[in-house]
C-alpha cells in the first residue's frame, strides 16, 4: 500500500534522483517562501547545536568554517592569480 | 482537560472573511505547557567541524574509514588541481589554527565549567522563584481552607447574636414595665397624698374651730372660778407635799 505523499511535501532525502528536477521546481520561491525556508533552516540548526544545556564548540565552529569556505569561493577569482602552475 | 471537550461540543464556527478555515486549527491534543526541557547536549560534531550524521550516513557503504578516505581524496584533488591555492594566506592560516587549537585543548574545560556555573546560577534563581511561588500558593490554599472551616462556625455566631437581641428585647420590656409601675405608683401616691392632706386640713380646721369656740365660750366669770379652784387645789397639794416631806 504505497503512501500517497505529494511530491512537493516530500523531504529532500526521500526524493529520488530522477525526481530532483521536478521537486526543485515545485518549491516555494516567493519571498515569503524563501524567508520561511531561511527561518526553518536557522531554527533547525539553532535548536540542534546552540539551544542546549551544555553546548559544545562544534555549533559555533561549523558556522565559522562555512563562512571561511564561502568567502574563499567569493574571492577565488582574485586568488587564482597566485597559482604556481598554469596547467593542471 | 475538560475545557477542550466542552469547546468541541459547540457547533463549528462559520467561515468569516479574514480567517481561512481550510487549515484545521488545534486538532491535536498537543499543548506547549509545561515547556519541554532543553536537551542536555547538542548534536555530536566530530573534530569540531563535521556533524556525526555524515559519518553515520556513510557507514553502511564504506565502514569507519570511509569519510576519512573521502576527506583525504578531496583534499588531494583540491590541492592538485589548485582549486585551493597555497599562498601566504595558507601559512598565516596554519599558524593561527595551530594557536587556536592549542588554546582550545588547554583552556576548553575550564571555560566550559565557568559557563556551566553561570548557567547553574541562572537556573537556580529561576527554580527558586518557581518554588517560592508554589510555596506562596500552597500557603494561600491552606489559608483559604482555614477560612472555609471558620465560615462553618457561622451558626454559633448567629445563635450568639440572636441571644443578644433577645436579651435586649427583654431588658427593654422590663424597663418599660418598671416605668409603667412607677408612673402608676406616682399617680396613686398623689391621690393618697391629696386625701391625707385634705383630711389633715379638715382636722386642723376642726380643731382650730373647736378651740376657738371653747376659748370664746370661756366667759370671764368661768375664768375667775377656774382660777380660784386652781389656787385651792394647789394649796391642798402643797399641804399634802409638806405632809409627805
Amino acid at each position: 500500500l504505497p503512501s500517497a505523499v505529494l511530491l512537493k511535501d516530500m523531504k529532500l532525502m526521500d526524493v529520488k534522483l530522477g525526481q530532483l528536477g521536478s521537486w526543485l521546481a515545485m518549491r516555494d520561491f516567493t519571498p515569503g517562501g524563501i524567508m520561511g525556508a531561511i527561518r526553518r533552516g536557522h531554527s533547525r540548526y539553532y535548536n540542534k547545536y546552540i539551544n542546549v544545556r551544555k553546548g559544545g564548540l562544534g555549533g559555533l565552529s561549523m558556522v565559522l568554517a562555512g563562512y571561511i569556505v564561502l568567502s574563499y569561493m567569493w574571492s577565488y577569482s582574485h586568488i587564482k592569480h597566485d597559482r604556481r602552475r598554469k596547467y593542471h | 482537560p475538560s475545557a477542550p471537550a466542552a469547546l468541541r461540543a459547540l457547533p463549528p464556527p462559520v467561515a468569516v472573511g479574514v480567517l481561512h478555515t481550510t487549515r484545521p486549527l488545534h486538532t491535536t491534543q498537543q499543548s506547549l505547557a509545561p515547556v519541554p526541557p532543553l536537551p542536555e547536549k547538542g548534536g555530536e560534531v566530530r573534530h569540531g567541524l563535521i556533524p556525526e550524521e555524515f559519518f553515520q550516513f556513510l557507514y553502511p557503504k564504506t565502514g569507519v574509514t570511509g569519510p576519512y578516505m573521502l576527506g583525504t581524496g578531496l583534499l588531494l584533488y583540491l590541492l592538485s588541481k589548485e582549486i585551493y591555492v597555497v599562498n601566504h594566506e595558507t601559512a598565516a592560516a596554519a599558524c593561527i589554527l595551530t594557536v587556536i587549537v592549542y588554546a582550545i585543548k588547554k583552556f576548553g574545560p575550564e571555560v566550559a565549567a565557568f559557563a556551566d556555573k553561570l548557567n547553574e546560577e541562572k537556573v537556580a534563581t529561576a527554580v527558586a522563584m518557581k518554588d517560592e511561588a508554589i510555596q506562596t500558593l500552597q500557603t494561600a490554599i491552606e489559608e483559604e481552607k482555614k477560612e472555609q472551616w471558620r465560615a462553618e462556625g457561622r451558626s454559633y455566631l448567629f445563635d450568639a447574636k440572636r441571644n443578644n437581641v433577645a436579651m435586649l428585647l427583654e431588658t427593654n420590656y422590663r424597663e418599660r414595665l418598671l416605668m409603667v409601675y412607677s408612673e402608676v405608683k406616682k399617680r396613686l401616691d398623689y391621690q393618697v397624698a391629696m386625701q391625707t392632706l385634705k383630711r389633715q386640713k379638715e382636722q386642723d380646721h376642726m380643731i382650730q374651730w373647736v378651740e376657738k369656740n371653747v376659748v370664746q365660750s370661756i366667759t370671764p366669770q368661768q375664768q375667775k372660778e377656774s382660777i380660784a379652784k386652781c389656787i385651792v387645789d394647789l394649796k391642798a397639794l402643797s399641804k399634802g407635799a409638806h405632809a409627805a416631806v
